[in-house]
């Protein structure tokens, strides 16, 4: 954490001055901004998670979110013992107000936050018709709102469950990563409000990032690795029950 | 043409195909994006319009310019890793302009339970209380300070 | 947004995705295919008895396919940018295809083969007919009324080779609405190798069993006795590409339930409660082993031609409406499991909504408007048509 906060006193006064202008009204990128030095992703760390819900509501604001719909989610698992096959999974309006307590005793209980994996071999962006959505030379995986039809393939072809269609909209959204944030040097909208650190952005092409001193010292794994869409998101602590 | 006496009609049928190639072709290079292509199979001016979006959070380090005096308690507490829009919600618009824009005051019997309600599925470690057990219904605010939480209590001991 | 939901499921899974409408593309694409693969029979694989349907199977074809983009843009929530599939077709995606498939299958194919077979016939009205009818004809014709008996003899050469090269393309119609559920390898409802092929066997099924009930319709309205040679042998067509597509179907459901995979155990219970009725009942036991057993009863025993008609028309009433509940079990059924094998919801079908129930049967109708007004500018069967032997007692006249 210590590192990402030297980056970002360093970034500070470029990100100042672009975000106050943004704030004003007039969009413009970081003039610092390089796409190919950049290839992000995230760290989730299961052991953290709390379920607070802090993360589903900051996305919900940073982004707009349509109700009923989730750019990342939380949810909570009981596991009974040793039948990982058979976990009770539940998502009360995806974690955005907290969890009501458990009514299940016995076995394991954990949080897991879910959103878009930003997968390098992305199956959605293969099956998009006219290229509307497509993953960005820095590795985040975005729709083209002006050009989407809302064909709903993409959605269809996520393992994941993280993209939906806008009803207001009809157009795809899917988590951005909060692109518009991480290319002026803050961090997305769920890590800067997750309260334990249990949310972390990345940038795996960064050799100062922390992310690659913990892939070397911790197991790590990833959503439905057999479907091989070598997703970004990376969690440690995932329990082999979750699906 | 001997061989092609009697195919008129066939050439007729040809041409018009033609026609509508070219008129296809000639609305392809009109309508397609200019941008598109430009890095891959998008329009390259999508990575520039995804990037200009709004935004709500300002993020910590901004709020130190101004609340040094909280920032200062917090950074001794163990809030001091919770991002004070985390609780107090996005308020880029009042860093932009803070006379215009009041954060609104909070609800800690919403805010505080979210996370510290007692819950199976939180990490053992984490600080979690059953809330009506806990204070009897009296607010957390009563004992508890929120950017510094821990009860410096004169008698009976901290947190 | 309130739908049931049993079990878990990812939150933005809930709402289906793919409606009742995306049930009918593949159904209308499919009896494109199947009717034009009878045609075909006749002009390419020299079976002379299915003559009398020959016509009117490229009708039915031309019909179908015009009204099949209709669900898709119904569908899509920005219509207005659906070209964009003919600026920028992404070639990694198998829908990105459908425009120009749908584009070379409609102009390259069916209207070149309509054209060219219906030629002389339409020469001839553009010179009879008189008002707007006449205007139609010889806007048809090209500006060439040249029917020589060596144009004609062109005619023919060129159309067989457009049948031959329309046999693969009404595959690739049909075969890439296979591909785009059987290749999304995050659905294992859908993935499978098998799915563009028993998708376009089960579009034969239907595209054969609607020509054969057309037929016999037409028929008894133009009061013509009906030729039990060409129908015997469309139902025996019929009989045969069944048994392929049940055992097409039967060997995915016991490789399913053999390997019982981590997606099995949840797709089972799904077959088994939400989906039983539309799968089980519908469409394997009325709609597939029922049409083959009534039609295998006429292939076996010797029976007189009143039974066999009945026969024909019962079993192909239930294999379109069987056809109709695999393209339902497909992409409805393919969408109400979620994708943690947790859980399962339910599909909420608006009637009088741009997706919904209404517009669905508007949609199936329109195409057999669009048949009787082909038919009306196009007979299938011109010796009987008033208007044609009239025509021809008129221009023989003049000369």
């Amino acid at each position: 954490m210590n590192m990402t906060r030297r980056q970002l006193l360093i970034l500070l006064p470029a990100a100042a001055v672009a975000w106050k202008s943004i704030l004003a009204g007039t969009p413009e990128t970081s003039p610092n901004y390089n796409m190919t030095e950049h290839w992000w992703g995230m760290l989730v760390d299961i052991t953290k998670c709390i379920g607070c819900g802090s993360c589903v509501r900051a996305c919900q604001m940073e982004n707009q979110v349509p109700d009923g719909y989730f750019r990342t989610w939380i949810e909570r698992y009981h596991v009974s013992d040793f039948d990982i096959e058979n976990p009770k999974v539940d998502s009360p309006d995806g974690g955005k107000n907290g969890f009501p307590p458990s009514t299940l005793s016995g076995g394991k209980d954990f949080f897991v936050p879910k959103m878009c994996n930003h997968c390098a071999d992305s199956p959605c962006t293969q099956v998009c018709p006219v290229g509307a959505t497509f993953v960005s030379p820095d590795g985040v995986v975005l729709v083209d709102q002006k050009y989407c039809l809302g064909c709903r393939y993409c959605v269809q072809a996520c393992p994941y469950g993280c993209r939906f269609v806008d009803p207001k909209k009809e157009t795809a959204q899917k988590c951005t990563l909060c692109y518009h944030r991480i290319t002026k040097g803050l961090t997305t909208a769920c890590c800067e409000n997750c309260p334990t650190g249990a949310r972390q952005l990345a940038d795996l092409k960064n050799p100062n990032d922390p992310i690659h001193e913990f892939l070397k010292t911790h197991a790590v794994q990833v959503l439905k690795p057999y479907l091989a869409t070598r997703s970004k998101l990376f969690y440690y602590g995932l329990d082999g029950s979750v699906r | 043409m001997k061989a092609f006496k009697d195919a008129g009609h066939l050439f007729r049928l040809a041409s018009v195909f033609l026609v509508g190639g070219v008129l296809f072709l000639v609305f392809r290079g009109v309508l397609v994006p200019r941008s598109f292509g430009q890095y891959g199979h998008y329009r390259g001016n999508a990575i520039k319009e995804t990037a200009a979006l709004p935004i709500s959070y300002a993020g910590h380090q901004v709020c130190q310019s101004c609340h040094t005096d909280i920032l200062e308690v917090k950074s001794k507490g163990v809030h001091k890793r919770v991002a004070c829009e985390a609780c107090h919600g996005p308020l880029a618009k009042h860093a932009d302009d803070p006379a215009s824009v009041q954060p609104a005051k909070l609800d800690t019997a919403v805010l505080c339970v979210r996370c510290h309600e007692a819950n199976l599925a939180k990490p053992k470690t984490f600080p979690q209380v059953v809330s009506a057990e806990h204070s009897g219904g009296a607010p957390c605010e009563t004992c508890h300070q929120p950017h510094s939480p821990a009860i410096v209590a004169v008698a009976g001991g901290g947190q | 947004m309130q739908i049931p939901v049993e079990g878990f499921m990812y939150p933005n899974e809930v709402e289906l995705q793919w409606s009742v409408l995306i049930v009918l593309y593949p159904f209308l694409t499919g009896l494109v295919a199947g009717a034009f693969i009878l045609a075909s029979l006749e002009r390419v694989f020299m079976v002379k008895a299915v003559k009398p349907t020959y016509r009117l199977a490229l009708l039915t074809a031309l019909a179908f396919l015009i009204v099949a983009p209709l669900p898709l843009q119904l569908h899509l929530g920005h219509p207005e940018r659906s070209f964009e599939m003919y600026l920028t077709p992404h070639r990694s995606s198998a829908m990105a295809m459908f425009g120009f498939v749908y584009l070379w299958y409609l102009l390259a194919v069916l209207v070149v083969e309509i054209w060219l077979d219906y030629r002389h016939d339409i020469v001839v009205m553009s010179q009879g007919t008189t008002g707007w009818k006449r205007l139609v004809y010889r806007a048809l014709t090209l500006g060439s009324s040249n029917i020589s008996e060596r144009s004609l003899h062109i005619d023919e050469r060129v159309g067989w080779l457009v049948t031959v090269i329309g046999i693969p393309s009404a595959f690739l119609l049909h075969g890439y609405v296979g591909f785009i559920f059987g290749s999304v390898k995050a659905n294992p409802w859908w993935s499978s190798p098998l799915m563009p092929v028993v998708f376009l066997f089960s579009a034969m099924v239907s595209g054969i069993a609607i020509v054969l009930l057309l037929y016999m319709l037409m028929c008894r309205i133009r009061r013509e006795p009906i030729d039990m040679g060409c129908v015997d042998t469309v139902a025996k067509y019929l009989f045969y590409i069944f048994i392929i597509d049940f055992s097409l179907e039967m060997l995915d459901l016991i490789h399913r339930i053999y390997e019982a995979d981590e997606s099995f155990r949840s797709l089972d219970f799904m077959v088994h409660t939400r989906l039983f009725l539309s799968q089980v009942v519908i469409q394997i036991l009325l709609g597939t082993v029922l049409p083959i057993l009534l039609i295998g009863v006429t292939q076996v025993l010797k029976l007189a031609d009143k039974q066999r008609k009945r026969i024909y028309v019962v079993a192909g009433c239930l294999t379109m409406i069987g056809i109709f509940a695999m393209r339902w079990n497909v992409v409805i059924g393919g969408q109400l499991f979620s994708k943690s094998f947790l859980g399962y919801t339910t599909y909420k079908m608006g009637f009088a909504t741009r997706e919904g129930l209404l517009t669905a049967v508007v949609l199936t109708v329109l195409p057999f408007v669009i048949l009787w007004v082909l038919v009306k500018l196009l007979p299938p069967w011109p010796e009987k048509n008033s208007a044609l032997s009239s025509v021809a007692v008129a221009a023989h006249g003049a000369d």
